[in-house]
Parts: C-alpha cells; sequence; structure tokens
C-alpha cells in the first residue's frame, strides 16, 4: 500500500524539506497535495521539494480571546503554488501583502507534527 | 443556459421561526417546522399539501428524514443539499427544476438553528484540514479577513468603508421589529471594537443568533388561487470555485460573478433592473464584494461606493434592507433569510422598512468561505 499524500507530506517536512506535487500533464504544481490531478484529472503527480521563497499573498491578525494576536497568511510560492501560513519574527501587523519570505520549518512542542512558516527575507523583493 | 423556466415557479408562502435567543429545549427541526407551518398559514395551504421537501442545517445529520417524521409528510421529492449559508439559494433552483419537472406540486425549503443556545462550536463541529489547522484560523473570520487584506491592498478599500456597510445594516435593523440589535451604530464604534481579525472588530462580524424559518414554492397555475400574490422566481445561478480558503482562485473575485452573469441571463434583466438588494453579509467585505460581482459598481469601486450612507435606509440602493446578517438574525446558514424578506418586499409588507413600488429583488447568498455562491432573481407579477 501506498504511502498517503499526507504521510508522504509530512515526511519531507520531517526531514525539514517543503515538498510540493508536480503535475506533468496539467505542466503546474498541485498544492495541497492529492490523489488526483484537478486541472488534469491525471493520477500521475510527481514529489518536488520547494526553494522555499515565496511572497505574501493575503494577511491577518488573528486576536484570539485569550493569549497573543498572531499572523495567518496566504503565501505565493515560487513554484506557483499557495499555501496558508504564518509569517514569524516580525510583527504582526507589519507583514505586508507582496513581502518576500522564505520557508522555515516549525516543530511545535508534544506530539503535533512540524509545520511549515515564514519568516521575511531581508534585502530582497 | 440552465434549463431552468423564467417563472417556472412561484414562492407562496414565507415566514421566519422563532429568532434571537429560543426557547431551551427547542431543537433545529423545532424551528424548521414552525417556520413549516407559519409558511403554510401565510400560503393559505395546509402541512399535507407539501408533497417536495428541501431543507439544511448543520445541526442534524438526516434533517429530511427528521423533519418528514415530525411534520408527518412522506415527501415525493427530497433533496438536503448543504453547501453553507447559500443552500437555500441552491434549493430554489433544485425546487423551480422538480416542480417543473412535476416531481412535486408544493415544495418547503426550511432551515433551523440553536447555534447562540448551544453554542457555535456544538452546532457546528470544525473540521480538521492539517493545511490549515495549525495554524489556528478562526474560521470563518479570519478566512474573510484574508479577503479584506487583498481588497484593501489592490483597490484601497479602508476599514471606514467597511465600517459602513455596518452601520447601514443597523439602520436598516432599526426599522425591523424582529430584529436582535435595537440601538445605533456609527463608524467610529465599529472601529473601536473588540479586534477579532484584522481588519475586522466583532462590529463587522455577522451576529451569532438562533432562528429559521421556510418558504413555500408551488408551479405559477397553482400559485394563482392562493392567498398571498405570488413571488415569480425570474432567476437562478449558482457556482462554486474551492472550500478552503488558501485555494480560493482571487480572493477579490467571488463566484457571484458567474451565479449573477446565469441569473440575470435567465431573468432577462441586469442589476439596473433590480429593486431590492439582498446579500449575504456575514461579514462587511461581503457586501461589497457582492455589489461589485453583481454588478452594481465596478470591480474595486465598492468601498467608496456604500459610503455615505448609499445603501442605508434613504440612500440611492436598498441594500439588505431587514438589518442583514450584521444586525436582524445570524443563525450559522443565513441565506433563507434574504428569500424571506425579498419576497415581503415584493409583496410590500415590510412597513417602516418598504421600498416603495419594488417589482424586483435579487437574493443573493453565499456559502462556506466565499465558497459557493448561489443568486435568485423574484419578481412580482407586473414582471411576468
Amino acid at each position: 500500500m501506498e504511502a498517503s499524500p499526507l504521510a508522504v507530506y509530512q515526511s519531507y517536512l520531517d526531514k525539514g524539506e517543503l515538498a510540493y506535487q508536480w503535475s506533468p500533464q496539467a505542466g503546474r504544481a498541485v498544492f495541497y497535495p492529492r490523489l488526483v490531478c484537478p486541472y488534469s484529472g491525471s493520477t500521475q503527480l510527481e514529489w518536488r521539494v520547494a526553494s522555499g521563497l515565496g511572497a505574501v499573498y493575503a494577511t491577518t491578525v488573528t486576536h484570539p480571546q485569550q493569549g497573543e494576536p498572531y499572523n495567518v497568511a496566504l503565501i505565493d510560492c515560487d513554484e506557483g503554488f499557495r499555501l496558508m501560513s504564518r509569517v514569524e519574527d516580525i510583527d504582526p501587523m507589519q507583514v505586508r501583502i507582496g513581502m518576500r519570505v522564505r520557508f522555515r520549518l516549525h516543530k511545535p512542542p508534544g506530539d503535533e507534527p512540524p509545520y511549515s512558516v515564514f519568516v521575511p527575507l531581508e534585502g530582497a523583493r | 443556459m440552465n434549463g431552468l423556466k423564467r417563472g417556472g415557479a412561484a414562492i407562496v408562502g414565507a415566514a421566519e421561526s422563532d429568532l434571537g435567543h429560543v426557547a431551551d429545549g427547542l431543537n433545529p427541526i423545532d424551528l424548521m417546522a414552525q417556520g413549516i407551518a407559519r409558511a403554510a398559514e401565510d400560503a393559505g395551504l395546509r402541512l399535507r399539501d407539501i408533497d417536495g421537501l428541501l431543507c439544511a442545517t448543520t445541526q442534524s445529520r438526516t434533517s429530511g428524514l427528521n423533519l418528514s417524521e415530525y411534520l408527518g409528510i412522506s415527501p415525493r421529492y427530497i433533496d438536503t443539499t448543504i453547501l453553507g449559508g447559500s443552500s437555500f439559494m441552491f434549493h430554489v433552483a433544485h425546487a423551480v427544476a422538480a416542480l417543473q419537472l412535476g416531481l412535486c406540486e408544493v415544495a418547503a425549503i426550511a432551515y433551523g438553528s440553536t447555534q447562540r443556545s448551544v453554542g457555535r462550536r456544538q452546532a457546528s463541529v470544525r473540521e480538521i484540514n492539517p493545511f490549515e489547522t495549525p495554524y489556528r484560523p478562526f474560521l470563518p473570520s479570519t478566512a474573510y479577513a484574508l479577503a479584506a487584506s487583498r481588497h484593501m491592498h489592490e483597490f484601497g478599500t479602508s476599514r471606514e468603508q467597511l465600517a459602513e456597510v455596518a452601520v447601514a445594516a443597523r439602520q436598516w435593523a432599526l426599522l425591523n421589529p424582529v430584529a436582535w440589535e435595537k440601538k445605533p451604530l456609527t463608524i467610529e464604534e465599529v472601529l473601536n471594537a473588540r479586534m477579532v481579525s484584522y481588519p475586522f472588530t466583532v462590529r463587522d462580524i455577522c451576529l451569532v443568533t438562533d432562528g429559521g424559518g421556510a418558504i413555500i414554492l408551488t408551479t405559477p397555475e397553482r400559485a394563482r388561487s392562493l392567498k398571498k400574490p405570488p413571488v415569480h422566481v425570474l432567476g437562478c445561478g449558482s457556482a462554486i470555485t474551492h472550500a478552503n480558503i488558501s485555494s480560493m482562485p482571487d480572493l477579490t473575485v467571488t463566484g457571484a460573478l458567474e451565479s449573477g452573469r446565469q441569473a440575470y441571463a435567465m431573468a432577462g434583466l441586469g442589476p439596473k433592473d433590480i429593486d431590492v438588494v439582498e446579500l449575504y453579509d456575514a461579514f462587511t467585505i461581503n457586501t461589497i464584494l457582492f455589489l461589485e460581482d453583481l454588478g452594481f459598481c465596478a470591480k474595486g469601486e465598492g468601498g467608496s461606493f456604500v459610503s455615505g450612507g448609499r445603501i442605508a435606509p434613504g440612500g440611492a440602493l436598498p441594500v439588505n434592507t431587514n438589518g442583514g446578517g450584521l444586525s436582524y438574525c445570524h443563525p450559522g446558514m443565513y441565506g433563507l433569510f434574504l428569500l424571506i424578506e425579498a419576497v415581503r418586499q415584493l409583496r410590500g409588507e415590510c412597513g417602516a422598512r418598504q421600498v416603495k413600488d419594488a417589482e424586483t429583488a435579487i437574493a443573493h447568498g453565499n456559502g462556506g468561505v466565499l465558497s459557493s455562491q448561489s443568486t435568485v432573481i423574484l419578481g412580482t407579477a407586473a414582471t411576468i
């Protein structure tokens, strides 16, 4: 039995890599990972490791009832896929649309699996 | 074209159930049944006349079964399509098709929710998405806030312009005796309220209430012999663009562009022909997005369009005349209330908030996180 798309994605993250799928038939990236390409219907999807570079597409600051406000953003990765994430190492209100960012692995405490966050890529635009 | 006939069905009954904070122990099926009983009375029909049943709620997995049992009916046609708050506009299109094909003769569309009484978490269990949940988006607010950020970035839309939407809704609500909110609201109060997900404060976000209701549709022939003047279904359209906000193709353009195009084409009408506009305002950005996508103003101009009281009582375009999800009632899937208000406006039943000489109305439903869009255009006998 083949590993699920989620399990493969997580196994890349476990190695510190941000992975996505490439659809040769559609000639474009697919994200989130899945069994069927939504652009071509093909079940042939290849795994690729992203450069980890991208730009903020949309951003908000969520204010929980308890605890500090935090950023939630959509990131357009340079390989042509978009994902939800968070921009860290910066005041969440200072995250700007179009800002260049770089992937960083976040390891939550406990049993939660690692996930991607992004940090500003200074000096680059 | 979608194969539906302009004027192929008419709405003959419309009613809310109890709203706001309902009596302890009432459940969503109670509210659906209460809505149907009131809508049947409104139409001059009996429960046993209903042979088509369409309903949706997040609080009952098999609401069609539970509601049929409760009412003691065995519908020939049943449809429990659930696509979020727009479900009931989808139901209208499906009911028109079923009536046109003779699958039923009298179709009831019902909704019920006790989310205020039981709490949002229990009323609508949040699904885990491994690609979003780790970032703790406060859904749906965070998703709509992301869309608002994009609109502000691309078109210069301001928080003050968003607040105009909330203030206009409140002014309409003050004219609606059953609206939840009873006090005036200012732009400053919206801006200074508790921040939830920037740029939204709690006043940019819909209410959390209980509530439900029903509408009843039948064939145009049968509609003529009933109690109230029929309200004809002139156009229907729908579009689904995504489920999760991270998969929405363009956060500034919704499926309302497509659903509106279909509905206008079927109705043979355009935005300039619409007298009353009822838009799903779960968040202040929604009203702006849908005014643009449904052609009431150009893309990007929604913010300035709503400014200066343009959509408030006495403004150029009456929008969300019941007070909207922002100030009247929002039990979670609000779409049905837009249809009820549109029907009442076209019958001239709206008292202090009545739009003069209203002959046409648009009721636009939104579901998920701008995910499902469904548009219904309604008209009086004069439009047929």
